[in-house]
């Protein structure tokens, strides 16, 4: 070889390999994250991260689906203990002390030192953090977060001679109203009143009935469950009466064929999240309201959906860049784009000042009705052995709405079960 | 002969038989150890002691198991698996013999026929399951579509306590139903013609020839497929992760489904070990069953 | 063995009961060329299209999950073959000690499935670095006793004077298992592989633990994470992904049906 091409394949070298130095130079980020709602969101997420690494060039964001919540906890922690580094995920809001328990976890407190990270940690809506913070510190920031609304078919309410501009605003409401609109064909129902699914999240619907009624489930710390109080009783037989009273269908409603249920006309009002908002308009083919859930007398709703957590995994360095990472998936704007392509919330108040979420809040005003809703929002049910508490408590939901227990027994068997379980937390 | 052999031997192969065959056994024998003795030593191991997150792990003896005949759950599960194992398999047998009766017999367009029962078999177990939740969703769903034109009011085959099972049943028993066929189908076929003509003389009766003669003739492919059935039933539930989750209330869990939720969504190692050995003597017994049998009952010409 | 009813009645009968029994597939098949909300009307009037596999192609990588299962599929395979033909061998021919007790230990394996095993065994996969790896999701299946079985069967079969004849021509013992021994039990592997495919191919609980991301997911765990009832089912891109990853093994099935049919019953009978 002559001694310049002997020279140009050295430098040809020296350049790969400063490429190859500088990719991996790169630090190395994954997380996991779930969708719970209808819609090719993980292109959108895709597209966030994409912005991101645009922004961030020495970060490598590796952003992974993992199904719904359960299997996105269940993924991550999967993960954590055979030692593949994890350092950041969305997670449910309430796996907090699961994951504090299990010592997975770290508090975002430890990488916000700047008078600006200071801030930001302030930056959101209260309510939003009520499921984020223990010991004083802050475990978990809002990213996919959401109320439940009421969806109503506005053409079916004019149809039954309801003012489509009036929607129930209390218990009491709400049953009339839904008596007025359910339809008959022969002898069977052509469509339902209302329909509060009572699979898949059935504690979470549960959870918004006992804040109507006035009462909670657990205590803040998380060891203390009150299921069969009174008022929550008086809750659970609000809901078994719509059944037994021909307004919604005998038996479980299924959460995942709700919305189509709804989108088709079967039903007239729906309880469901907000972040079906985006699916449900583009599907449907009449007039869609949303209207915060009706009280008895004071309305309310438990918040929900997914916080980011800040994983003990991988080095510093790549649990700083999942830090900023976090920081630029929860800014403003980015968060006004995630609300606009789901219907979730904008997790601060500046979020719905952007350009984004102002002029799409003028265009569909029902995505501002969980937002609002806010001012009356409580934590969502969250304890340790979160999973296994969870469990019990729907179990014996579902065991009221099937009629196989009366609501008074059905909650009293959960709560001494979910006692058992946390007994050794309560000390 | 011998020397050369030996001469042979002593060239050509570098050590002594034996130590050839623990070689060639070793993957089998290391891969066996690692995937199906070391797990069970494991289970037996963490089903003596407690653990669960924010509480340190101790030994507890038989903690774990007073724990199981505690739990609501468990006891419903099995109760479940019973159910469940004991409608499926004695359906989807005799199913499979009357499917494989029907298409040994000659007749235009048979081999349709046969395809058509053995299709659902190729399907994944949660295909097969997404298709029939098209049929079972109430209000939408295609069963009660057609039960309201017939003006007949649907019910909500999987939200409702008492029919969601009998509907995993009815999936499972399409799906397994045409897979045992094809055995009947050997069996059928490879009985010789010689021995058919022999018993169409003796026995003219076609049913009195199905009962004394045809099934008897069956009985190993029939006990085959029996314990095969019954394997499954505690062995496939991807079906339960796509139609009920177990619910409503646990109405429709396996045990094997149980196991997975404590496992993985709970984290309770301890008590899923438990529930593991709970499994494996129940698949045991399957097994010893079929070993028994085999010995007795079964009928070669 | 004929029961003797009218000439026409049981072909109808037969294509009825076809029809009938395979009618699922067939609603399947409808809805998932209707798309918009239209797979659950039966009418004649609604229209045909095949914008749902497109979006749900979109939706989720069926692709790369494609690729997945084909790899763990022929990655097990292959080392299936590998390891249960040289235990069937030495099980089959060679004689040494303890020869019943490891046949014992093989057969053992026969009553217990890796299904059931899930939670010791994925402790094991992870220690070993191979969570959401093809490896990880073929390793417990590997030492199967049912090959193992199958393949002793098949290999005592061979008469004894085809491997004498091959050692007087001085092949050593691995030469002869290659060039003797395999040749002649062809069929046997191709059913092995047909029905070892088959099951892996659909094959959902393992994979589902012992996988985490599109890294090494197949299509069955893939369907139900993307179908997962949360999300709403949206019953036109569902039906199109299902069909989607039924499609490779029905249509290899569709092709090779007398293979497949033979193949199982070959396994049965043995």
């Amino acid at each position: 070889m002559s001694f310049k091409s002997r020279g140009l394949a050295l430098a040809l070298g020296a350049v790969l390999s400063m490429a190859a130095l500088g990719a991996a130079a790169q630090t190395q980020v994954t997380m996991y994250y779930p969708v719970s709602v209808g819609g090719p969101l993980t292109q959108v997420v895709d597209k966030l991260v994409d912005q991101f690494q645009q922004a961030n060039p020495d970060v490598k964001v590796n952003a992974i689906y993992a199904g719904n919540y359960d299997d996105a906890r269940t993924k991550a922690l999967a993960a954590l203990k055979a030692g593949t580094p994890v350092q950041t995920s969305v997670l449910f809001s309430i796996d907090l002390f699961e994951l504090k328990d299990q010592n997975v976890i770290r508090p975002f407190d430890d990488f916000a030192t700047t008078p600006e990270d200071k801030a930001w940690l302030q930056s959101f809506y209260p309510g939003l953090m009520d499921n984020g913070r223990a010991d004083g510190k802050t475990w978990g920031i809002p990213f996919q977060r959401s109320t439940i609304v009421m969806f109503y078919n506005k053409d079916a309410f004019k149809q039954a001679g309801l003012d489509p501009n009036k929607p129930p605003r209390t218990w009491t409401e709400m049953r009339e109203a839904a008596a007025k609109l359910v339809k008959q064909d022969g002898g069977a129902t052509s469509r339902w009143g209302v329909m509060i699914p009572s699979t898949g999240y059935a504690y979470w619907m549960f959870g918004a009935l006992a804040k109507q009624n006035g009462a909670t489930l657990m205590n803040a710390a998380g060891s203390h469950t009150t299921f069969d109080t009174p008022k929550t009783v008086e809750a659970l037989q609000y809901w078994t009466s719509l059944a037994k009273d021909g307004l919604s269908p005998k038996g479980l409603i299924e959460w995942g064929t709700l919305r189509q249920n709804f989108v088709e006309g079967k039903t007239a009002m729906m309880w469901h999240s907000t972040g079906n908002l985006t699916a449900v308009l583009k599907d449907a083919k009449f007039d869609v309201g949303v209207a915060p859930l009706p009280g008895n007398p004071t309305g309310g709703s438990p918040t929900g959906g997914g916080n980011f957590y800040l994983f003990k995994s991988g080095s510093e360095a790549e649990q700083k860049a999942a830090y900023r990472l976090v920081r630029f998936l929860t800014a403003p704007e980015r968060s006004a784009e995630w609300s606009v392509a789901t219907g979730y919330m904008g997790v601060s108040p500046a979020s719905y000042e952007t350009p984004t979420l102002k002029s799409y809040a003028a265009k569909v005003p029902q995505t501002l009705v969980a937002r609002d809703q806010l001012q009356v929002a409580t934590a969502e049910l969250s304890t340790h052995q979160a999973g296994r508490v969870r469990k019990v408590l729907e179990d014996s939901l579902q065991s009221a709405i099937t009629g196989q227990q009366e609501p008074k027994a059905a909650l009293a068997g959960a709560q001494a079960q979910a006692d058992r379980i946390l007994k050794p937390y309560q000390r | 002969m011998n020397d050369i052999r030996h001469a042979m031997t002593s060239r050509s192969f570098v050590s002594r038989p034996a130590v050839h065959a623990w070689l060639m056994l070793l993957p089998a024998l290391v891969l066996l150890a690692a995937f199906t003795y070391w797990p069970i030593a494991g289970s037996v191991w963490e089903s003596l002691h407690t653990q669960a997150p924010g509480v340190d792990p101790m030994f507890s003896g038989a903690d774990q198991f007073a724990a199981l005949l505690d739990d609501p759950v468990f006891l419903q599960a099995l109760r479940n698996n019973f159910w469940y194992a004991l409608v499926t398999v004695p359906v989807s047998v005799m199913l499979a013999l009357a499917m494989a009766l029907w298409v040994n017999e000659r007749f235009a367009g048979r081999g349709l026929l046969r395809l058509a029962f053995f299709t659902p078999t190729i399907l994944p177990m949660v295909a097969a399951a997404n298709v029939w939740l098209f049929f079972y969703a109430p209000d939408i769903g295609l069963f009660n579509q057609l039960l309201g034109a017939a003006g007949i009011a649907g019910r909500n085959w999987l939200g409702d306590v008492e029919t969601v099972l009998p509907a995993l049943m009815v999936i499972t028993i399409w799906k397994e139903a045409g897979f045992f066929m094809i055995f009947y189908l050997a069996a059928l076929q490879s009985i010789s013609p010689e021995q058919r003509d022999a018993a169409r003389i003796e026995a003219p009766s076609a049913w009195y020839r199905l009962r004394r003669v045809t099934l008897p003739l069956l009985a190993p492919t029939t006990l085959f497929v029996v314990v095969n059935a019954l394997i499954n039933a505690f062995k496939l539930v991807d079906h339960l992760f796509v139609l009920t989750r177990g619910g409503p209330n646990n109405a429709s869990t396996l045990l094997l489904y149980y196991l997975y939720e404590v496992a993985f969504k709970f984290q309770d190692i301890s008590y899923a070990s438990a529930l593991t050995l709970v499994l494996l003597a129940l698949l045991a017994l399957c097994s010893a069953l079929q070993f028994w049998f085999s010995r007795k009952r079964v009928h070669y010409r | 063995m004929t029961i003797a009813p009218p000439r026409l009645l049981l072909p109808v009968a037969g294509w009825l009961a076809g029809l009938l029994w395979i009618a699922p597939l067939l609603l399947m098949f409808w809805a998932a060329f209707h798309p918009d909300g239209d797979a659950l009307r039966l009418s004649f009037d609604t229209r045909w299209g095949f914008g749902n596999f497109p979006a749900a192609w979109r939706v989720a990588p069926f692709a790369r999950y494609l690729v997945n299962t084909f790899c763990i599929v022929t990655l097990l395979l292959v080392l299936q073959l590998l390891v249960c033909t040289l235990a069937g061998y030495a099980l089959a021919r060679l004689r040494f000690p303890g020869r019943g007790l490891v046949f014992a230990i093989v057969m053992l394996q026969l009553m217990v499935m890796p299904e059931v095993l899930i939670t010791e065994n994925y402790v094991s996969v992870a220690r070993l670095g191979q969570v959401d790896h093809y490896l990880g999701v073929a390793l417990p299946y590997i030492g199967s006793a049912f090959g193992i079985f199958l393949l002793r069967q098949t290999f005592m079969m061979v008469p004894q004077e085809l491997e004498d004849a091959a050692r007087i021509e001085g092949l050593g013992r691995l030469a002869i298992l290659l060039k003797v021994y395999v040749p002649l039990a062809r069929p046997v592997y191709t059913a092995f592989a047909l029905v070892s495919v088959s099951y892996h191919w659909n094959n959902f609980l393992w994979p589902l633990i012992v996988t985490n991301s599109v890294n090494a997911r197949p299509l069955t765990v893939g369907l139900q994470v993307f179908s997962s009832v949360d999300q709403g089912v949206d019953w036109s891109i569902i039906t199109a992904a299902t069909l989607m990853t039924s499609a490779p093994l029905l249509i290899a099935f569709l092709l090779f049906q007398r293979q497949f049919v033979q193949s199982f019953m070959r396994a049965g009978i043995k």
